[in-house]
């Protein structure tokens, strides 16, 4: 057998990526308020040996315009917290990596740390984190600590919005920074339950990390030991080269955006460069396309369905991924296509859930193995072994002198 | 009928009480340690299951505190796994005001109630020392006179959020194409002194609406915020006339508020040790308190109330000549210091010791932490319905010394006695906590009486 590199994702949100979804799906309208809904999706996504699932969130309500809320009452609206999901769905699954999003804007590093260490306890070894950064001033009102303008994303070269989003990026590098930090504030042996001194732990493997940013000052050790993969996996999603540095210098996996092939092959040399330039020493990322999926068993239905959904929303659905709408066999030519090109995998945005998750378990993963570029079963082991992610050091108990 | 007891499982602390020397002493980590732990309860038919936070590692002379259990998990994210594994045992986190915000927190616990379908609580503390504050983006920027006044409006704030989608508004008609209705839902806006916000929360109404608040300060600034504020409290008062008399401050503050006696649960935190025998059970209580008290954490218990680095001393010799250094700079961060008057009480110790001739150890073993309930499963049995009867309590948080099989025997031996007595429920009557205490539903939070 062949040895297959390929990493599969599913990118959980609502009832499905696009906005009618909910009008289509098989599944109750209110189900995503339900842990039921959740650990059933997860059951399938494993049931297809998926590496992990992600869990989209917002400090804000889901809407169309790019600031603020749309008062738009013919879409799905509201959604719980996704890292409160990811724990809750983490016992019931053994094997996915689960990989709830977090705005790193507006929160605490050290709330966002203890969670995904936790969430890496509860799950034995199974967390990741995609942090992301709330750039709208809706956002920021919910808060009332301070003010994001806001701007429009359709001119992004506004000096004022390269200002801004320069500075949340920057920002959100010092929160990774000190999230990564506080996860190796213990090491690995420093419970040592010595009764002979009545110690139960070693507090010289605890340690302050003492960071000093222009937002925060985290002072640490954390209050929670070390989580089971040392370092979960960070993932970023990335549109430009801002993001592209971003997640060169912060995160193990990035979501990329290309439309074709081509591109997917543009878009890795350019993150291959964004890691040298950031002087990256560890292991590359793994580079993932985000692709929104209509499947359906021939292309004439695929596309039938996708305009069905279009009709219903009254507009021709894009997004700032490509979507694919076609067979599921076709979608495997696709992968293997875009693979060639240089992608590690891809994290799949089913239009509608269940339904082309369903489709993506039962068709085009078989497509996919029988031409051995996706697992059988799961090896065993964290999400850090699935995505093929050595042993991180932690950089506390390293030999060379701090 | 006669008042039902209100039984709730604290998981075991990072202090002292949890005994980690014992062989029998589990992780205070692994998700599996909190699973036997819940799942106990639960077959207990227990209303919740409790846990503390701590958002600073403790320290003591200058050091992180190495003698008790050290580091758990983040509570929130343990709830929620916990919510996949239980039914119907009611989820009560800590969670402190200080170092959160509204919009974030009231979001988690909306959601937290969404995913246990009901089962969610908050235990609202204050905790507002600069060393904490070092670990977050505005550090120890909060007086502590304040630290209520931010509590009480926090509470406030989070209901405003909780209450602002409609119940109706989720429609969800698909046919004529309506989701919502209406189109404001989740609008809010709440400008007050301590938070100016506005905009539209994310999350639907919930089972509960509110989750159930408990609190758990004494002063009386905490107190007035209970009868205002809180469904439960979860209190020190752990003996019979000390419960009954706090159990009467309390529930006289209410009516200013418009609330009934019923709706604010006084639940202490309390400790057991079981025994075939009463003397069984004393033998046993001793063990304990020995495990509980190592000669080196008898010196630093002797140095919260000394204030003075006592490492030098002996734990088996005489306890120090000289007295207690006065409160400014506490020796011990991370913690309240439980002791009134240092002076007065090392005038005490001394005393006692010479009258019984204890060393160090010994004392600190006599005089710190003595378990509420000791006794053969029938006499603590008797004497909890004896405490609830007599309006000391209405329940209790029962603190376990070990992690996590140390519930296993009250819920094997006790639980049983208390359901024959007829005064705790023999299967789970509903599904939300909220009906699991026999609270109202939700309300709004009272005007407050100037
Ligand atoms: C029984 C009990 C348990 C408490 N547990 C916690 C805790 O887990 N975490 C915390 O930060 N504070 C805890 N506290 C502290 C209080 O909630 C409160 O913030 C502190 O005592 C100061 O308020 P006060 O002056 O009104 O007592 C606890 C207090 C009591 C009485």
């Amino acid at each position: 057998m062949s040895d297959p590199t390929l990493h599969l994702a599913v990118a959980l949100d609502g009832l499905g990526w696009h906005p009618a979804a909910w009008r289509l799906s098989c599944a109750e309208p209110t189900a995503p308020l339900h842990a039921h809904w959740w650990s059933g999706l997860a059951a399938e996504a494993e049931r297809g040996t998926l590496d992990l699932l992600t869990i989209e969130d917002s400090l804000a309500l889901q809407s169309s315009r790019p600031d603020g809320p749309d008062g738009r009452t013919d879409q799905l609206r509201g959604r719980l917290d996704a890292v409160q999901i990811a724990a809750r769905i983490a016992p019931s699954t053994r094997h996915i990596g689960l990989v709830p999003t977090t705005s790193v804007t507006h929160t605490e590093p050290f709330h966002l740390s203890t969670a995904v260490a936790t969430l890496d306890h509860v799950s034995g070894g199974r967390a990741g984190w995609r942090p992301r950064v709330s750039g709208t001033s809706a956002e920021a009102r919910h808060f009332g600590r301070r003010d994001i303008p806001g701007f429009d994303p359709h001119r992004l070269d506004e000096p004022a919005t390269v200002r801004l989003v320069d500075e949340l990026f920057a920002e959100a590098t010092d929160a990774v920074e000190v999230v990564r930090w506080l996860w190796d504030s213990w090491q690995d042996d420093a419970v040592i339950r010595d009764v002979a001194t009545g110690r139960f732990i070693d507090r010289d493997r605890l340690h302050y990390i003492d960071f000093t940013g222009r937002w925060f000052s985290v002072k640490g050790p954390s209050i929670v030991p070390r989580p089971p993969q040392g370092q979960p996996p960070v993932a970023v999603l990335a549109h430009a080269a801002t993001a592209y540095a971003f997640a060169a210098g912060q995160a193990d996996i990035v979501f990329v955006t290309p439309a074709d092939a081509g591109q997917a092959a543009e878009i890795v040399t350019e993150v291959r460069a964004a890691e040298v330039a950031a002087g990256r020493t560890g292991p590359p990322l793994r580079i993932l396309a985000d692709l929104g999926v209509v499947l359906d068993e021939t292309p004439t239905l695929a596309r039938r369905r996708r305009d069905r959904l279009d009709d219903l929303d009254d507009t021709e659905h894009a997004s700032d991924a490509a979507i694919f709408t076609g067979t599921p066999a076709l979608l495997a030519d696709l992968v293997a296509d875009w693979h060639r090109a240089g992608v590690d995998g891809f994290r799949l945005r089913p239009a509608v859930l269940p339904d082309d998750l369903t489709t993506i378990v039962r068709a085009l993963v078989p497509a996919l193995r029988d031409r051995g570029l996706f697992r059988h079963r799961y090896p065993g082991g964290t999400l850090r072994d699935l995505l093929g992610l050595p042993e991180p050091v932690n950089r506390y108990a390293a030999p060379s002198p701090a | 009928m006669p008042k039902q007891i209100i039984l709730a499982a604290h998981f075991p602390g990072v202090n002292n009480t949890t005994v980690w020397s014992d062989p029998a002493s589990g992780s205070q980590i692994d998700f599996a340690s909190f699973v036997h732990l819940a799942r106990t309860a639960e077959r207990g038919k227990f209303d919740f299951l409790f846990l503390a936070e701590g958002l600073r590692l403790r320290e003591q002379r200058g050091q992180i505190h190495d003698l008790d259990v050290v580091g758990r998990p983040d509570t929130l994210t343990v709830l929620a796994a916990l919510a996949g594994v239980t039914t119907h045992l009611g989820l009560a986190g800590t969670l402190n005001t200080t170092f959160r915000e509204p919009y974030e927190l009231a979001r988690q616990l909306a959601s937290l109630d969404h995913l246990s379908g009901g089962r969610a609580a908050w235990n609202v503390v204050t905790s507002s020392d600069a060393f904490t504050g070092e670990n977050f983006r505005r550090g120890g920027y909060l007086d502590r006179s304040l630290r209520y006044q931010r509590a009480a409006e926090f509470v406030q704030t989070a209901r405003e959020l909780w209450e602002s989608w409609a119940p109706d508004a989720v429609v969800a008609d698909r046919a004529a194409g309506r989701y919502l209705d209406p189109a404001d839902a989740g609008a809010f806006a709440h400008h007050g002194d301590q938070f100016d916000i506005a905009g539209h929360f994310t999350v639907p109404r919930s089972p509960q609406v509110h989750p159930v608040i408990l609190q758990a300060g004494d002063s009386p600034e905490g107190r007035e915020f209970a009868a205002s504020s809180a469904d439960a409290i979860f209190s020190r008062h752990g003996t019979l006339e000390d419960g009954q008399q706090f159990y009467r401050d309390v529930k006289s503050r209410l009516a200013r508020y418009g609330r009934e006696p019923d709706h604010l649960k006084i639940i202490p935190g309390v400790t057991f040790v079981l025994g075939d025998t009463a003397a069984e059970a004393q033998e046993r209580a001793h063990h304990i308190r020995r495990q509980q008290v190592s000669p080196q954490t008898a010196i630093l218990l002797l140095e919260q109330v000394w204030n003075r680095d006592l490492s030098g001393y002996d734990p088996d010799g005489p306890l120090p000549a000289e007295d207690p250094r006065p409160d400014d700079d506490s020796i011990i961060k991370g913690r309240t210091r439980l002791t009134d008057d240092p002076i007065v009480t090392a005038r005490r110790w001394r005393a006692l010791a010479e009258a019984k001739k204890l060393g160090i150890r010994d004392l600190i073993i006599e005089v710190t932490g003595r378990q509420s309930f000791i006794g053969t499963p029938q006499h603590v049995a008797e004497s909890m319905d004896h405490f609830v009867q007599t309006d000391a309590a209405d329940g209790f948080i029962l603190v376990p010394h070990l992690t996590p099989g140390g519930l296993d025997e009250f819920v094997d031996r006790v639980v049983p006695l208390l359901q024959d007595r007829g005064v705790f429920r023999t299967e789970y009557t509903g599904t939300t906590l909220r009906e699991h205490l026999g609270l109202p539903a939700a309300r709004p939070l009272p005007v407050v009486a100037a």
